[in-house]
């Protein structure tokens, strides 16, 4: 489109300016727009928000030499070869599941409301990489590629989505609640910023354990990540666990992907100031604003916020800015969105990014690429047919789980527990 | 009437139970109950005495008599000793700092419950004893901290969450619904919530409609969720300890003007089980029903009943849910009358419940229909006398058995 292609989106560029330090009061000058510079959401327009450039600013993470973009060839990479595979590797599994969740939707092999996560696999892959096993990771609805980063077996995210009994919730969960507690998954949740506070609370249960358990660990705190959106950044419940993860210096990271639309309420008509980051110091915790479509950024900035709470110095918001390429569900026919919008960060592909700069880097050739793109279509393939095959949950599961201790279904008028009813273990007893 | 304890003996707590399979806690027997140590073994007392063939009791607890606790009287047992007096908020806190010592990852958490001591004086001291992580004072922000309990039960801790008055917990509802009853289920059995969440409720002296509301038939629905009913100093600690060693979320709920109630407790360490109702009364005529305060006015009306010839059975529901229609089921099988008397509103509330369930389970046993004494479905009036007439009165409940047994 002639109109778009007039605006040039500068690249975001690292500057050291301390947006977000310990003392609330210092917001650097080049974010001072006034409100009204918000009221107009047309993306073409040269003065709208999106084309100001909006610098990643990291409070602690950036040094002084690193002034040049990431993209830019240098011969320093800022990753290893393994690292820069295993990133490319969670990515383009990411995506391929969740382009494959779509097709399958659409076959009538799953069903309800379903949210992809096209387009903002750089968070989930950037922070969630980070994390040893015994952290925790909280999320929302778009919850399949952080449990798939998280170490969630595709197989069994795949099963739980057609709603089988091998899946990771024993089909009881769905597409929105994805949990394992083998690889610290805590949920998956439906309502938005319900996952907060429950975040907030394995944080204060790592401090807990710390503290007054003293089991205490030589890499430091476990950390917690809880992932939600702009539109969970109106909501008290996220405001409150601010105040309580910042009060108790709790190791936990609000993060914060925003992909300006909420449904179909974009960002920029719901909140009255639209940079989430500045929240962060008005409650005494760091707040980092980072281009969430390049992986590499929000691995550095993670990196940075997770060893900060590692040490016990409490909470970071990081805000990414981000993208979803497809509706908000499959349900959504995405109509509010503008065709150049979507254009834009369709060519900011994280996926593509990090590509190219690992062939520019030469850390990898293009058929080792090709490899894992194979690779990862075999395991996706591989999780369906798991899925397909893996059968569907029997009437005698439907009371089991309801409660930790089955004595909750009380006692009979014979006596006897409700759980030790013949009928109970076969699904079929009133309780 | 001689009132005796009846005492069966655990050995141990229960084991925890696995993620994917529906597993019982297993029942071990200890030598006797002179020998219950502190940190070992405990007392768990059940209210019916019957060893029926299928019933929990066949699994091997030796059951050595009757439990009766009235209100008032000391329960004298052969085996144990004097045991002292105290009143009610002091039994919870008995119950918690037993609980808290007992295990380090029971943890308390609410508005003013550190350094205040509570607004009812039930944390009163533990702050200065256990820390100000365990016993935490948070900010108001009630959705957020029992989200933050949910959290921390999940992952490790055994949290006891304070409403400051219960009507604040509808603040937390969204956490109390979706993640505290539902995430055991919706996680497949990965994630258990051994959470309690207490706090005082009820009816008051004149604290206006929103300190006094009766939120046990806003919760009743929810799925996953276990509700207790406290009445006297020996069953708040029996309870409040049961509710911490659940591995259900429990819903603990108090009465404002209950935490005055001086008892004598058993020096022993005793737990009662969740899901049992008290026999408060046994009588022949007519089963009246009813939990927390309503016990005492119904008490007061038997007083009068008996005088007048009648002799009501009276049953202390204690589990809001699930209901031991054990309990209740036999009683109606020998009065086949049935009075409940509750201080929930009439519309929807545990009264309305139980008269569900006693229909479903109990029809052909009921030689009237049954009456259901509740609230006045009005929010709750400032002026002493409407208060009054807006709970369940003794003349009431007299006139309603002299109804019923016509």
């Amino acid at each position: 489109m002639a109109a778009f292609s007039a605006v040039k989106i500068p690249p975001p560029q690292f500057t050291t300016v301390r947006s977000s330090s310990q003392r609330p009061g210092s917001s650097p000058a080049h974010f001072a727009h006034s409100p009204s510079a918000f009221n107009s959401i047309s993306f073409g327009s040269a003065k709208s928000v999106r084309s100001r450039p909006l610098f990643a600013v990291s409070s602690d993470v950036v040094s002084s030499d690193k002034t040049k973009p990431a993209s830019s060839s240098s011969s320093n990479p800022a990753v290893t070869r393994e690292v820069a595979l295993e990133l490319y590797e969670d990515m383009v599994l990411g995506r391929a599941f969740e382009d494959m969740c779509a097709q399958m939707y659409y076959r009538g092999k799953m069903f309800g409301f379903v949210h992809l996560y096209n387009g903002q696999e750089a968070v989930s892959t950037g922070f969630i990489k980070l994390l040893n096993q015994s952290d925790k990771v909280v999320s929302t609805y778009r919850d399949h590629v952080h449990a798939l980063s998280k170490g969630v077996p595709s197989r069994e995210v795949m099963a739980e989505l057609f709603g089988k009994a091998t899946g990771c919730c024993r089909g009881q969960g769905g597409s929105m609640h994805m949990f394992s507690a083998a690889h610290n998954v805590l949920g998956g949740f439906a309502f938005i910023g319900e996952g907060i506070p429950v975040a907030t609370g394995a944080a204060f249960s790592a401090k807990y354990h710390h503290e007054v358990l003293k089991q205490s660990k030589p890499e430091g705190l476990d950390v917690t990540l809880a992932f939600f959106g702009d539109g969970t950044c109106n909501n008290g419940q996220f405001f409150e666990c601010l105040n309580m993860a910042q009060l108790w210096k709790l190791p936990i990271i609000f993060v914060v992907e925003n992909n300006l639309w909420a449904i179909g309420m974009s960002h920029l008509r719901a909140t009255s100031d639209p940079e989430i980051w500045k929240k962060g110091p008005a409650f005494g915790m760091p707040g980092v604003h980072v281009d969430g479509m390049d992986v590499l950024k929000v691995r550095e900035v993670a990196q940075e916020a997770i060893a900060r709470a590692r040490r016990g110095e409490g909470p970071t918001l990081v805000e990414c800015e981000t993208y979803r390429f497809r509706g908000h569900s499959l349900a959504d026919p995405d109509e509010l969105r503008k065709p150049d919008e979507k254009a834009h960060y369709a060519a900011r592909d994280p996926i593509i990014a990090l590509k190219k700069y690992i062939i520019e880097h030469g850390l990898a050739s293009e058929s080792e690429l090709k490899s894992i793109d194979k690779k990862i279509d075999d395991v996706v393939e591989d999780a369906v047919e798991f899925a397909d095959s893996s059968p569907l949950p029997p009437r005698t599961q439907l009371l089991e789980n309801v409660f930790a201790d089955p004595k909750g279904f009380g006692i009979g008028p014979d006596g006897k527990y409700r759980c030790e009813d013949p009928l109970f273990t076969q699904g079929t007893a009133q309780v | 009437m001689a009132s005796l304890q009846m005492a069966a003996l655990l050995s141990a707590p229960s084991t925890p139970v696995t993620s994917d399979r529906v597993r019982l806690g297993p029942l071990r027997l200890s030598a006797s109950s002179s020998s219950a140590a502190r940190n070992g073994g405990a007392l768990v007392v059940r209210s019916e005495a019957k060893v029926s063939g299928g019933g929990v009791s066949a699994r091997g607890l030796s059951l050595i008599t009757h439990a009766v606790a009235e209100k008032a009287a000391a329960a004298s047992s052969a085996d144990s000793k004097p045991g002292h007096e105290l009143l009610l908020f002091e039994a919870l806190r008995e119950g918690l700092d037993e609980e808290m010592e007992r295990d380090p990852t029971v943890c308390v958490m609410g508005e003013d419950v550190g350094h205040y001591g509570g607004s009812y004086k039930v944390t009163k001291g533990l702050a200065t004893k256990y820390g100000d992580l365990r016993v935490l004072d948070t900010p108001i922000a009630e959705n957020s901290f029992t989200g933050m309990g949910i959290g921390s039960a999940m992952t490790g801790l055994r949290p006891v969450v304070e409403g400051m008055n219960m009507g604040f917990l509808l603040l937390a509802y969204n956490q109390i619904s979706n993640n505290c009853g539902m995430l055991h289920y919706t996680s497949g059995g990965q994630f258990k919530i051994p959470i309690v969440i207490r706090g005082p409720g009820g009816v008051g002296r004149q604290l206006g409609a929103e300190h006094s509301q009766r939120l046990e038939s806003y919760f009743q629905s929810i799925p996953g969720l276990q509700m207790v009913a406290c009445s006297t100093p020996y069953n708040a600690k029996g309870l409040m300890k049961a509710a911490i060693r659940s591995e259900n979320p429990v819903v603990l709920f108090e009465h404002v003007l209950l935490y005055n109630l001086k008892e004598r407790i058993p020096d022993e360490e005793y737990v009662l089980s969740l899901e049992e109702a008290e026999m408060v009364r046994p009588g022949e005529h007519v089963t009246i029903l009813t939990y927390s305060r309503m016990r005492y006015h119904v008490m007061q009306a038997a007083k009068t009943l008996v005088n007048k010839g009648y002799d009501p059975e009276v049953i202390d529901i204690r589990s809001l849910k699930p209901f031991d229609l054990y309990t209740i089921g036999n009683s109606i099988k020998k009065t086949h009358r049935v009075l409940i008397v509750e201080e929930c509103m009439r519309t929807g509330g545990i009264g309305a419940s139980l008269r569900s369930a006693i229909i479903d389970n109990f029809w052909d046993y009921l030689d009237a229909p049954i009456l259901c004494l509740s609230s006045q479905d009005v929010p709750t009036p400032y002026a002493g006398t409407l208060e009054n007439w807006t709970v369940v009165q003794p003349e009431q409940i007299v006139a309603a058995v002299e109804q019923l047994c016509k």
